[in-house]
């Protein structure tokens, strides 16, 4: 008895999936009706980044604001990412937005989308070759720009031998910020690898690179965690060395306040999310070309003591 | 246990159909694999046309071609925690050669291979030699390997991943045969999936059909017993980490051909997923019992929960939670048909 019951349940799920199958490729239903949009933002990111969750916000308040649907996804191996961007495809969302760590490794996949008329946005990272891949713009900070900033910056300070903190192996980005800071710092510029996924184990390899070597002056850490990790180290190591990091959080704001910091590049996260699916969505509604081909820059804005207390603000809603 | 009382031995009893397919050890993964595919199939629009499933296809491939190298390793009795980061290891090989030294790119896909076969190798002889586990000496290999990625490679091309690949010289001979699709219906269908296919009939082949295949259930099952009967035990266990190595090799060249690049940290983490599809498969964590059938669909499972959940349109935050619900579950239902088919008998 029992197994003629699974049986029937077996057949008309069988059945319901045929009629399934059917319907998927009819229409996209979306073109036409006002607002009534799907985006698929598909990002680099390893899960549970900070950073990241301020992009995720940005696209999830967008599509509140927009009255559209924003599915926020992420893998850092590109071959994954690739993989979700033809899921998204196969989706028949109403437009993608894509952060391109790694252009080499996505390419087939964003032409593949650009090719099934759907429209591309690039964030973050990309922007050499988001026009080469048919995107119809990039939002982002440019890492070369911000990093010669950067430099420049950390040269007026008079820092001379800068340590620069690379927690993600991989990042071709972050690889390009710290060349960029010691094409204009004038001076020494060194690259330390460091275990992102472990804080303990970050601020511990600053710490022993600033026993090893006491001439170093400036410690440069690429996230705002980080940086965090780095005014431990050089309390730890007894040095003298600043700290200066690229984006933001509450407690990176609070040590800028008090002068443990020497400053934040902050690229914000939230512009980048919110302006890639208004592209989208303008482009969808209204035929609009953000950027008109050219990339939007997201910052760098320079967090100082200065400015600290209005930023602060900010930064408690997880917005900056 | 058969009643007639003709039967002269227990062991060459009959039994029914049915009763012997539920003792094959694949038939929970199969069961779990299609209530994974009813319910993503009846649960989203996209999930079971041709572009859906090409996407959840391409994603269980690869992991696939791996599951059934670790199933095989498994049975016999061992673990290589090395066979993710091979994959990158072999194809940023290749990378480097052929993008900063200007190799030949068929010589750089064949160094590549002897290099993989050599660490598979020096992972079997260590293992066998030392009487360390497996499990500590890949795991040596493993960070080992995962440094090599790292430092080496930043230090021969000062980048962290590998550029204009497709650029090389005869680039598009080897992009045919492991980075080119084809179309099927209406859905695109990566080659990683004919690779992983054939992969899995090579390998339940050797496992059921071959001196070879009753070996590694044999120095899995029992090993000083085994050796005790003349089975090469050695000769077995060393072939098993050169064939993971081999498998990690091929991931790793249809992975570079497929996306043109590979990071240094490709792989990092994905040996977890291989065992877990080849236990999902039926595989005993103790060794001596298993399929490479089951491993391969236990990777089905992994590759269309990976893509059933975007196409839910579930917060991606929740991934790895359902993805571990759902596993946890899959193995369940595999050890409940297991013990029922046995008391069945």
């Amino acid at each position: 008895m029992n197994r003629f019951r699974l049986f029937g349940v077996v057949a008309a799920a069988t059945l319901a999936l045929t009629a399934c199958s059917g319907t998927g490729q009819d229409d996209d239903g979306a073109s036409g009706n006002k607002g009534d949009f799907t985006y698929a933002v598909i990002t680099h990111s390893s899960a549970g980044d900070a950073f990241w969750d301020r992009v995720k916000s940005g696209t999830e308040q967008a599509g509140d604001d927009y009255g559209v649907t924003v599915q926020y996804d992420s893998d850092p191996d590109p071959a994954g990412q690739s993989q979700k961007i033809d899921g998204a495809v196969a989706d028949k969302v109403d437009g993608i937005v894509v952060s391109m760590a790694n252009p080499d490794g996505l390419e087939t996949s964003i032409k593949a989308a650009v090719a099934a008329g759907i429209p591309v946005v690039t964030i973050n990272s990309g922007v050499d070759r988001f026009q080469e891949f048919g995107a119809i713009t990039h939002v982002g900070q440019s890492e070369t720009i911000a990093g010669q900033a950067v430099g420049q910056r950390l040269k007026d300070e008079g820092l001379s031998n800068v340590v620069c903190v690379i927690q993600e192996a991989g990042n071709v980005g972050l690889e390009e910020r710290c060349k960029a800071v010691g094409e204009t710092l004038g001076g020494k510029v060194e690259n330390l690898q460091v275990d992102g996924t472990d804080d303990a184990a970050v601020q511990a390899s600053i710490t022993s690179k600033l026993q090893a070597d006491s001439s170093i002056d400036g410690v440069l850490t690429l996230g705002g965690q980080y940086a965090i990790d780095a005014v431990g180290a050089v309390e730890q190591a007894g040095s003298a060395a600043k700290v200066a990091t690229f984006d933001l959080s509450e407690d990176v704001i609070t040590n800028v306040q008090d002068g443990k910091i020497l400053f934040a590049v902050d690229q914000q996260p939230y512009v980048q999310g919110y302006l890639g699916v208004t592209t989208l969505y303008l482009k969808d509604l209204n035929g609009n070309d953000v950027g008109g081909g050219q990339p939007v820059n997201s910052g760098p804005a320079f967090v100082t003591q200065e400015n600290a207390d209005d930023v602060l603000e900010f930064a408690k809603n997880g917005t900056r | 246990m058969a009643t007639a009382t003709a039967q002269p031995d227990e062991r060459l009893a009959t039994t029914g159909p049915v009763a012997r397919l539920l003792k094959r050890p694949e038939i929970g993964a199969l069961i779990a694999a299609l209530v994974v595919f009813l319910f993503f199939a009846l649960t989203t629009e996209t999930f079971a046309t041709p572009a859906g499933a090409s996407t959840w296809l391409q994603t269980s491939s690869t992991i696939g071609i791996m599951a059934v190298a670790v199933a095989l390793l498994m049975i016999g009795g061992e673990f290589d925690l090395s066979a993710g980061v091979m994959t990158g290891f072999t194809g940023l090989t290749v990378g480097v050669l052929t993008t900063h030294w200007g190799l030949n790119i068929w010589v750089a896909i064949v160094v590549a291979l002897v290099l993989a076969l050599a660490v598979g190798a020096l992972n079997g002889f260590m293992v066998m030699k030392t009487g360390l586990p497996s499990f500590i000496v890949t795991l040596g290999t493993f960070f080992v390997l995962q440094g090599i990625d790292l430092a080496l490679v930043k230090l021969i091309i000062g980048q962290v991943a590998i550029q204009g690949m497709s650029n090389v010289p005869f680039y598009a001979q080897p992009q045919k045969i492991f980075g080119s699709t084809f179309s099927v219906g209406g859905a695109t269908i990566h080659v990683s999936v004919l690779w992983w296919i054939a992969v899995t009939i090579i390998a339940s082949w050797v496992l059921m059909r071959t001196r070879a295949g009753n070996w590694i259930f044999a120095v899995g099952g029992a090993q000083s017993a085994s050796r005790q009967v003349g089975v090469p035990v050695f000769r077995t266990k060393i072939g098993l980490f050169m064939t993971t190595a081999f498998a990690g090799w091929l991931v790793g060249m249809l992975v570079l051909f497929r996306t043109s690049t590979v990071q240094s940290n490709t792989g990092i983490g994905q040996e977890f997923i291989y065992i877990i599809c080849a236990v999902v498969g039926g595989c005993l964590l103790t060794g001596g019992y298993g399929s490479a059938i089951g491993a391969a669909l236990g990777a089905l499972i992994y590759g269309m929960v990976n893509q059933g959940i975007p196409y839910s349109g579930w917060d991606s935050n929740w991934l790895k939670a359902v993805l571990g619900v759902m596993l946890l579950g899959a193995c369940l239902i595999n050890n409940w048909v297991r013990k029922r088919a046995e008391n069945a008998r």
